[in-house]
């Protein structure tokens, strides 16, 4: 709604600019009327409900559940007793430090990668070194650590594993996928295209038991793949087929004028990608590239398919406890806070992102 | 070849640029018929014609932004061919200024000029900045050199494309329309960038509609319509008593106004 001013009334006093206000932007037409009315109502029936539930009637802290089963509102003692097991899951309870400082380590590795003074090549042996890092805490078995089964890799710092690592390699492949597709040479060109098709015709749930029931089958008997190793591939398989789409939406939208010019001065075909056609095509791609993202970061709790506890997945477990059954609306909303703050992330970066490459380049 | 009035004369020993039987289809459409043409070194030609004659497809035949499928194109010596190696080789050599500028927006003007000779002619970068200031003071605009493209006229755009063409130092330059997309009033500005480099003895090649341009610095002027050569000859000659009829039409249309 833009500002329209009613010519003759001058608004006095804050009270008269907000009726000012509001008579200009909210009730400017019958039609905005009634819909600010119905959001009005809306509001009024919702908000107290809530509030009275999560804030007034509940419960923050019980011993056992016998106060919560006796209030109205939220039970979220359940939450208190149960957090580091939603975290971290089955991971040893006095080793949690370990993938606690993990999960700081993915933070503190992606706000850095945000920051576009450190892009360059020492941020490729920064990510190897933490990568490094996260696998030695993970793992452990050396200095004084115990030494801790994939299997036991939970919770959130299985969330960020799969979707940091997952779309770390499936965004290069995608890269090399897009370029395929648009390649002068047939058969590259038929292999990108036969891959981009197929995956997007078969579901993920559908990637990730192939790679976890079929893909054992057809080895050697003896030889296993870890199970989170596969989860991992089958997900960077899938996501590329993705991403590919969104950078070739990027690659046709560069005007062909770039690559004349581009070939004209006698760059070679990699330099006049990486130097002029990526540069531009993956600034127009940031939207929709963000937009996979976010999809492809809550896409990871599929894994709870092929019994991988993800941080949605250690939620359901804990809801199984006979003692603390049934407040599944806390544990969904303890999980959609954390989902929630890392994809608002994601949106207000590529929102910043997007305004930086267009500062005074285009008129 | 004749020689034009204005300019040094012109050393037409070996040809710079030579092509031999050139035909070229779009599907069933013959855009180019039989092109027969040499561009000697330090020769500037003025290439003319109606929309539609073949006159840019020709030109961007030469640096094989199209591909032609019948007869030779040789640049000085080097023949054309599908092999990428040669292909990025006579790239090298030889400068192209577009009709639309196609500079590059997500790169400073100065990054525009320095980006070739950094990474096809490994240039230390200290040196290919200076030489690109260099070429920014020639064409009149050092002092827009850390701004983005789409911050600067129309003119001036295209002033920094022919710079950046001349930072690979190329030895012939191809100009495709170079004035077509600018407003009246910033052709002039880019027309005496190019009269300058034709007095300095570069071999260019340029297809254009500015008749006064050509008659200041071609050698020779070549008429094209329908795909074919149809007239080639010294600007005097050309102007005053052209041989073919639909030369003197053609003429008549654009020097009418």
């Amino acid at each position: 709604m833009s500002e329209i001013t009613v010519p003759g009334v001058a608004p006095k006093g804050p009270i008269g600019k907000a009726v000012f206000w509001a008579r200009a932007n909210l009730f400017n037409s019958w039609l905005n009327t009634i819909i600010t009315l119905v959001i009005i109502y809306g509001v009024v029936r919702l908000v107290p409900p809530v509030i009275q539930w999560a804030f007034l009637d509940s419960v923050w802290s019980a011993p056992d559940n016998s106060v919560c089963r006796a209030a109205l509102g939220a039970c979220w003692a359940f939450i208190g007793v149960w957090y580091r097991f939603i975290l971290f899951g089955r991971f040893p309870y006095d080793e949690q430090w370990r993938p606690l400082l993990v999960c700081f380590i993915f933070i503190a590795l992606l706000l850095m990668s945000c920051d576009r003074r450190f892009w360059n090549s020492w941020l490729m042996l920064i990510w190897v070194a933490g990568t490094a890092v996260i696998a030695t805490l993970m793992w452990g078995g050396v200095l004084g650590m115990t030494f801790v089964e994939t299997d036991l890799w939970n919770g959130l710092p299985l969330t960020l594993i799969l979707a940091v690592f997952g779309l770390g390699f499936a965004f290069p492949l995608a890269i090399l996928l897009a370029l395929g597709r648009r390649s002068h040479m047939p058969a590259i060109r038929a292999l990108s295209v036969g891959y981009i098709e197929f995956i997007r015709g078969v579901p993920l749930i559908t990637v990730l038991f192939m790679a976890s029931v079929m893909l054992p089958l057809f080895l050697p008997t003896g030889t296993t793949i870890n199970k989170l190793l596969r989860a991992e591939v089958a997900f960077i398989l899938f996501s590329a087929a993705y991403l590919a789409e969104v950078v070739r939406g990027g690659l046709q939208a560069v005007p062909k004028g770039q690559f004349e010019a581009a070939d004209a001065l006698g760059l070679s075909y990699r330099q006049k990608m990486q130097k002029i056609v990526l540069p531009q095509a993956l600034t127009i791609a940031i939207p929709p590239l963000v937009n996979t993202f976010i999809g492809a970061f809550k896409d990871t709790s599929l894994v709870i398919v092929i019994g991988l506890f993800d941080l949605l997945n250690t939620a359901n477990a804990a809801l199984n406890d006979p003692a603390w059954r049934g407040y599944y609306v806390e544990a969904y909303v303890m999980i959609s806070i954390i989902y929630f703050v890392f994809c608002f992330f994601m949106s207000r970066y590529s929102q910043h992102l997007e305004m930086s490459f267009n500062k005074g380049k285009r008129r | 070849m004749a020689q034009s009035n204005a300019a040094p004369a012109a050393d037409t020993g070996a040809p710079m640029i030579e092509l031999r039987n050139v035909h070229k289809w779009y599907g069933e459409f013959h855009v180019l018929k039989d092109i027969n043409f040499q561009v000697g070194k330090g020769e500037r030609v003025v290439v003319c014609g109606p929309s539609g004659s073949g006159k840019s497809t020709m030109i961007r035949c030469i640096n094989r932004l199209e591909e032609h499928q019948k007869g030779q194109i040789l640049v000085n010596g080097t023949e054309l061919t599908a092999d990428v190696r040669n292909v990025e080789a006579i790239r090298r050599e030889v400068g192209m200024v577009f009709q639309q500028f196609n500079l590059f927006p997500h790169l400073t003007v100065l990054e525009n000029l320095t980006l070739a000779p950094i990474w096809v002619r490994k240039t230390p970068r200290k040196e290919a900045e200076e030489q690109a200031m260099e070429y920014l003071r020639r064409v009149r605009i050092p002092d827009q050199a850390l701004k983005y493209p789409g911050q600067l006229s129309g003119g001036q755009q295209q002033r920094v494309a022919i710079a950046r063409s001349l930072c690979m130092k190329p030895q012939v330059m191809l100009f495709d329309e170079p004035t077509s997309a600018l407003d009246p009033e910033m052709i002039k500005e880019v027309l005496d960038v190019m009269i300058e480099l034709a007095q300095e003895g570069m071999t260019m090649i340029c297809v254009t509609h500015e008749m006064g341009f050509a008659r200041t610095v071609a050698d020779n002027m070549v008429f094209m319509d329908r795909g074919e050569i149809v007239e080639v000859g010294p600007p005097t000659e050309f102007f005053a008593n052209p041989k073919s009829e639909r030369t003197r039409t053609f003429l008549g249309q654009i020097l009418a106004h």
